[in-house]
């Protein structure tokens, strides 16, 4: 273990405008961290200056123990990049785009044929390796330039906005094919708006606003600090005067009837038992009873919203 | 800060890929076709004229490249317009058509630098134009034999192989032109018509707007114009500004080379062609003499061209 990508300070001017204000983060190996927030908070700045493609105005960034504005050939041989909107040569086959990215890196053409029928196969493109481009749907694509990142032998993959505009039979797929990735100890950096999918796949997150990393832990860790403690538990359930009965449980700090039969508890651990307990006991019949698990589409909202409101009257 | 790593790391890679997508390309038929059209149409009007008027010149071969027949202007000419046409076709959307595939940002992040994609699109683009025109090359070779039935001797080979090598750099030039605006813009098609605009601007509207320059700049003499004579200085403005266009270059160094008998390309007084046999060839070598200015001149303008595309390319932003 270790860290394989760290920032400090790490700034981008355009002119006036300060696109990415001095942020610090760092990635540990094997880990799947996601870079989260609004189109046009600094993501893909951030991931262009990791791989050396955009110069950084301050500040420094080390991928793999090397410094990617000074030696980008050995940063970007090691680091997977998978582009918002990715494009392949439309009037060349699979095979035949995956094999000009391998002559590119030097790979020998032995190795190179074994090394792109492997990857292909990875990604369930066998069937088509030798079909153009052209006639390949968006998810083929995206699946391809992973395919792209599987041959390269990558140790960090760099993901930007992967399953944007992907349906959700596809969205799923490609979200498997990260998992693996990651089971292979390769290092994966996701870069996403969508919230459910970089809860489902990634250990920690940074939520980008504006330049900036506002938030940055695992989902649990965040919901802690921005949701305030608790759990939330849901009983559905039929019977008298359970509001008051509910409310007695130990842990629950407060109840809230949402529709009749349905309360809300809020408390400081899992009531799930205690609250069962309590139904039963006052001879009532207990139909749901469910926990919310902390989303980070919760705590997206909850840190986003006072910034949305600021940003209103500019809008109008 | 310095970087590490060669420059030079995949340019190999992408000129193979550049040449293969140049070559198989439906533009690439195009050009071949005009280039076999337009050898046929030149050499049909050369060949017929050459039989009526001269059997026994020594250049024979070279004639072929330089005389013309109304209405079709000399097979040179045609070239002078033709090249131009097909570099801008080559070249029109070498960056900003990577750009538009989305295709850019996937290739820089690959283990190259910006030079090897630029410097390895560039040579592709001029290896494909010294193919067609290699070809050219041969096939009115071939077809003169046939037709003339003389076979051509060292000095004319070596002269047209001259010939050859020009058209390959002002080739180089139009091309690093196109490069640079595919770089400039990102739509192709404002490329490639800024490109035609310059192209129409140096070929067709500066011939004749540069002597409208020339004797604003230097006013031509009453006396001089008294007897009927250009002003020196006049003319002389007048030819360094037709020869900022490259079509003017390479029309006089292809004049010097291809016509032997070519002694300068600019103004001659009469004290200066004393002891001069007017109308006997130049040895090979001072014809290229000659025309070595016109020559550096082209190397020079592709060069410059494509050093200000480099630049413009590696600061440009690669983000879509």
């Amino acid at each position: 273990m270790g860290t394989v990508i760290t920032a400090h300070g790490l700034t981008k001017r355009y002119g006036s405008a300060t696109v990415v204000a001095g942020i610090d983060f760092a990635v540990d190996k094997g880990e799947t961290f996601g870079l989260l927030g609004p189109n046009g908070s600094g993501k893909t700045t951030t991931i262009l200056m990791m791989l050396g493609l955009t110069e950084r105005s301050a500040g420094s960034v080390d991928v793999l123990g090397q410094d990617p504005m000074r030696s980008p050939l050995s940063v970007k041989r090691r680091v997977g990049y998978l582009p918002d909107s990715i494009g392949f040569y439309d009037n060349l086959t699979a095979v035949e785009n995956l094999a000009y990215t391998a002559r590119l890196m030097g790979i020998g053409s032995a190795e190179r044929r074994e090394r792109i029928a492997k990857a292909l196969a990875r990604v369930r493109l066998s069937d088509v390796a030798e079909k153009r481009v052209g006639t390949f749907s968006h998810g083929m694509r995206q699946r391809l330039g992973l395919a792209e990142i599987i041959m390269k032998r990558a140790e960090i993959a760099i993901l930007d906005e992967p399953t944007s505009g992907l349906d959700p039979q596809s969205t799923a797929d490609f979200l498997d094919l990260i998992r693996e990735l990651r089971g292979e100890g390769v290092t994966v950096l996701l870069s996403s708006h969508l919230l459910d999918q970089v809860q489902r796949v990634c250990d920690r997150v940074a939520l980008f606003q504006s330049g900036r990393i506002v938030l940055m832990g695992s989902v649990a860790e965040l919901a802690r600090k921005v949701l305030g403690a608790g759990f939330v538990v849901e009983v559905e359930a039929e019977g008298t005067d359970l509001e008051r009965k509910l409310a007695a449980v130990p842990g629950v700090t407060a109840v809230e009837t949402v529709a009749p039969d349905r309360y809300r508890l809020t408390a400081d651990r899992d009531v799930r038992p205690g609250a069962a307990r309590a139904v039963v006991v006052a001879a009532g019949s207990l139909k749901r009873l469910s926990v919310d698990e902390p989303s980070l589409e919760a705590i997206y909202a909850r840190c986003f919203q006072p910034a949305a409101k600021e940003e209103m009257p500019d809008a109008a | 800060m310095r970087r590490e790593g060669s420059p030079w790391q995949g340019l190999g890679a992408v000129v193979l890929k550049e040449l293969a997508d140049n070559l198989s390309s439906a533009r690439m038929r195009v050009l071949e076709w005009l280039i076999v059209l337009t050898a046929f149409a030149a050499l049909y009007g050369a060949i017929g004229q050459l039989r009526d008027t001269t059997a026994e010149d020594p250049f024979l071969l070279l004639r072929l490249f330089t005389v013309s027949r109304s209405p079709l202007p000399s097979f040179v000419a045609i070239l002078g317009f033709l090249i131009p046409l097909m570099a801008i076709g080559l070249g029109f959307d070498t960056i900003n058509g990577e750009y538009n595939r989305r295709t850019l940002s996937r290739i820089l992040a690959q283990p190259i630098y910006r030079d090897a994609l630029m410097m390895g699109k560039f040579l592709a683009g001029l290896a494909t134009l010294a193919v067609s025109l290699t070809c050219m090359w041969l096939l009115v070779l071939g077809l003169a034999l046939l037709f003339l039935g003389v076979p051509p001797g060292g000095e004319e080979i070596a002269r047209s192989l001259v010939f050859l090598i020009v058209a390959i750099v002002y080739g180089g030039v139009w091309l690093a032109l196109a490069m640079l605006l595919s770089v400039i813009f990102r739509s192709p098609a404002t490329a490639a018509l800024v490109a035609l605009g310059i192209w129409l601007l140096l070929t067709l509207i500066w011939p004749m707007l540069s002597p409208a320059i020339a004797s604003v700049i230097a006013p031509p003499d009453i006396r001089y114009e008294a007897l009927g004579l250009p002003t020196p200085e006049t003319l002389e403005w007048q030819q360094m500004l037709a020869r900022l266009s490259p079509n003017n270059l390479f029309g006089e160094a292809m004049l010097a080379v291809l016509s032997p008998t070519t002694r300068a390309l600019g103004a001659v007084f009469i004290d200066q062609l004393q002891g001069a046999i007017l109308g006997a060839p130049l040895p090979f070598g001072q014809s290229l003499l000659i025309a070595w200015p016109q020559i550096v001149g082209l190397i020079a303008a592709t060069i410059m061209l494509f050093v200000a595309a480099y630049i413009v390319f590696q600061r440009q932003e690669i983000r879509a």
